[in-house]
């Protein structure tokens, strides 16, 4: 324990077990706040931000308590039995629910902690509320990111992400959206929300669509820890562990796929040396037990076929030695239960490292014409690459031009105004 | 059936204070006082939330049904709340219509005999 001087302001360390606190332990003290208020997501929020502000307050005078999370938890439940006084639902109960004077320390199992952050996902990734309502909600109640940094991440205006961030909470609480883990005959189907807002996350987290660098956690990690939590909740869905090999082989990638000025590093130019090897055996462990739980009549899913794409690059020594044949065959897939036009473009451009850039060009130019693609900068950049492959470079310029128009990410749009210079114009 | 449509933005943007709430519940109750006066006789009714807090289940000819967050259909006016109302005839029941405390429209629907 460590013991600050009185009024000598906030100390370094104060600071930093509060900042490490919140990392840590945010959606641990919301959950128990949560279930204090029976359910209430508005005032078990409240009453944890007012939590670790207390800490701010009390820490310096008091030290750091011996166990910070049991400090909070017990402060914030606190709060929430002050809020529900103030709203009097509680008038008639209240003699039972006197809040202690001095704070119990709380020794939680780590099964109690997997399920309360359980809760809270189940809650926040309900089918009743729109998709981008339940990546924002994980994002606040699970990640316990600010309004600021979910807005940032997800492309939106701040104003509109509190309007929908408050919209939401008022749903859960007039519509009584249940705070509960589903039961097992329900779990299958609503796993499927949850994956889907895991997944995006992780994208939110490692493409940095703005033009600005992103004051935020890490949601990639955030990702990451959230699959692995469903993991454990559902060892024996191979769409669970199909994301959590994802994710995994994914991130493995993480140190080679930035400059340190963060622009992109292709695949194809990244060195492998520094691809996390640890996370790819653990992904390419995670994979293997899925197909072994999905057995041999059923189908594959999507995150799945995903994770198989993403092992399919892990296990490749260098670029040239990807197996793109099994690539091609994982698409095919793919694109049964995932008919989108993108995953068709993905396609390919696997066609074209198997076969050529002209067979690629051949495959990509049947997709020319889909309406969704309109505005979809990747076409154009991947017919520009094609192109600029086989030296038509004044048609590769045009394309460049044109995914130029379309691009939002900055680093991308630096990446191919490079390729665009280095053609030969005439 | 008497649905209530009103303009939910309005309500929802400016909602009525304590007082004014009270006020309204008295004018209904005051109403549902006439009806009975009046002939005809209240089954049930309900007030309800407003559409930010509906859901709606679409079902799928070959799929499990689609749950989307949101009212059946985005308009201006919206189901605000109903009566069941039981009356002589359509002349009757649209007279209690008519003085139904809202400042939202009234749709008047029979209901279906589905009972002997």
């Amino acid at each position: 324990m460590t013991l600050n001087a009185a009024g000598g302001g906030l100390g370094a360390d104060v600071a930093e077990a509060v900042s490490a606190a919140h990392r840590d332990h945010w959606a641990t003290v919301l959950a128990n706040a949560a279930r204090a208020a029976g359910g209430n997501l508005s005032i078990a929020e409240e009453a944890t931000q007012d939590a670790f502000l207390a800490a701010v307050e009390v820490w310096p005078k008091t030290g750091i308590p011996g166990n910070p999370p049991g400090w909070l938890t017990q402060t914030a439940k606190r709060k929430v039995v002050d809020a529900l006084r103030r709203a009097g639902a509680l008038q008639r109960k209240l003699p039972s629910l006197h809040a202690p004077d001095e704070f119990e320390e709380e020794q939680m199992s780590t099964l109690e902690l997997l399920d309360d952050r359980l809760r809270l996902i189940f809650t926040c990734c309900h089918p009743a509320l729109a998709m981008n309502t339940r990546v924002a909600l994980t994002l606040r109640m699970v990640g316990g990111l600010s309004t600021t940094e979910i807005a940032a991440a997800c492309l939106v205006q701040e104003t509109t992400m509190a309007a929908r961030i408050t919209r939401a909470k008022k749903k859960i609480a007039a519509a009584r959206i249940p705070y509960r883990v589903p039961d097992d005959a329900e779990l299958p189907e609503r796993l499927d929300g949850v994956l889907a807002v895991i997944s995006l996350i992780y994208t939110a987290g490692h493409t940095a669509s703005a033009s600005v660098t992103l004051q935020r956690r890490d949601l990639a990690s955030d990702a990451v820890d959230l699959a692995r939590m469903l993991s454990v909740l559902a060892p024996d869905e191979p769409e669970v562990l199909g994301l959590l090999a994802l994710l995994e082989l994914n991130d493995s990638r993480r140190l080679a796929r930035e400059t340190p000025e963060g622009g992109i590093v292709l695949l194809e130019d990244q060195d492998r040396g520094v691809w996390d090897r640890r996370l790819i055996a653990s992904g390419l462990a995670a994979l293997q037990l899925a197909y072994q739980r999905l057995g041999p009549s059923r189908q594959p899913g999507r995150f799945l076929l995903q994770a198989g794409l993403a092992a399919v690059h892990a296990q490749a020594p260098t670029f040239a030695d990807t197996d793109w044949w099994a690539a091609v065959l994982i698409y095919d897939q793919l694109l049964v239960v995932q008919p989108s036009p993108v995953v068709a473009l993905n396609r390919a451009v696997a066609i074209s490292y198997r076969d050529g850039p002209g067979a690629g060009l051949v495959a990509i130019d049947a997709l020319r014409d889909d309406e969704r693609l309109r505005r979809y900068h990747y076409l154009p950049a991947a017919r520009a690459d094609l192109l600029r492959q086989l030296n038509r470079d004044p048609e590769a310029a045009r394309e460049y031009r044109a995914a130029l128009e379309l691009v939002t990410n900055e680093a991308e749009r630096q990446f191919m105004e490079q390729r665009l210079a280095g053609l030969d114009p005439s | 059936m008497f649905l209530i449509y009103r303009d939910e933005a309005a309500f929802v943007d400016a909602p009525p204070t304590p007082e004014v709430f009270q006020q309204m519940l008295a004018a209904h109750l005051a109403w549902q006082e006439s009806v009975d006066a009046g002939g005809g006789k209240i089954l049930a009714g309900e007030a309800l939330t407003d559409t930010t807090t509906a859901t709606t289940v679409r079902p799928q000819a070959d799929a499990d049904p689609i749950i989307t967050d949101g009212p059946f259909a985005e308009t201006k006016e919206a189901l605000g709340g109903f009566y069941t109302v039981e009356a002589e005839d359509l002349d009757q029941a649209l007279a209690f219509a008519k003085t139904l405390p809202t400042n939202g429209c009234v749709e008047v629907r029979p209901v279906m005999p589905t009972r002997g």
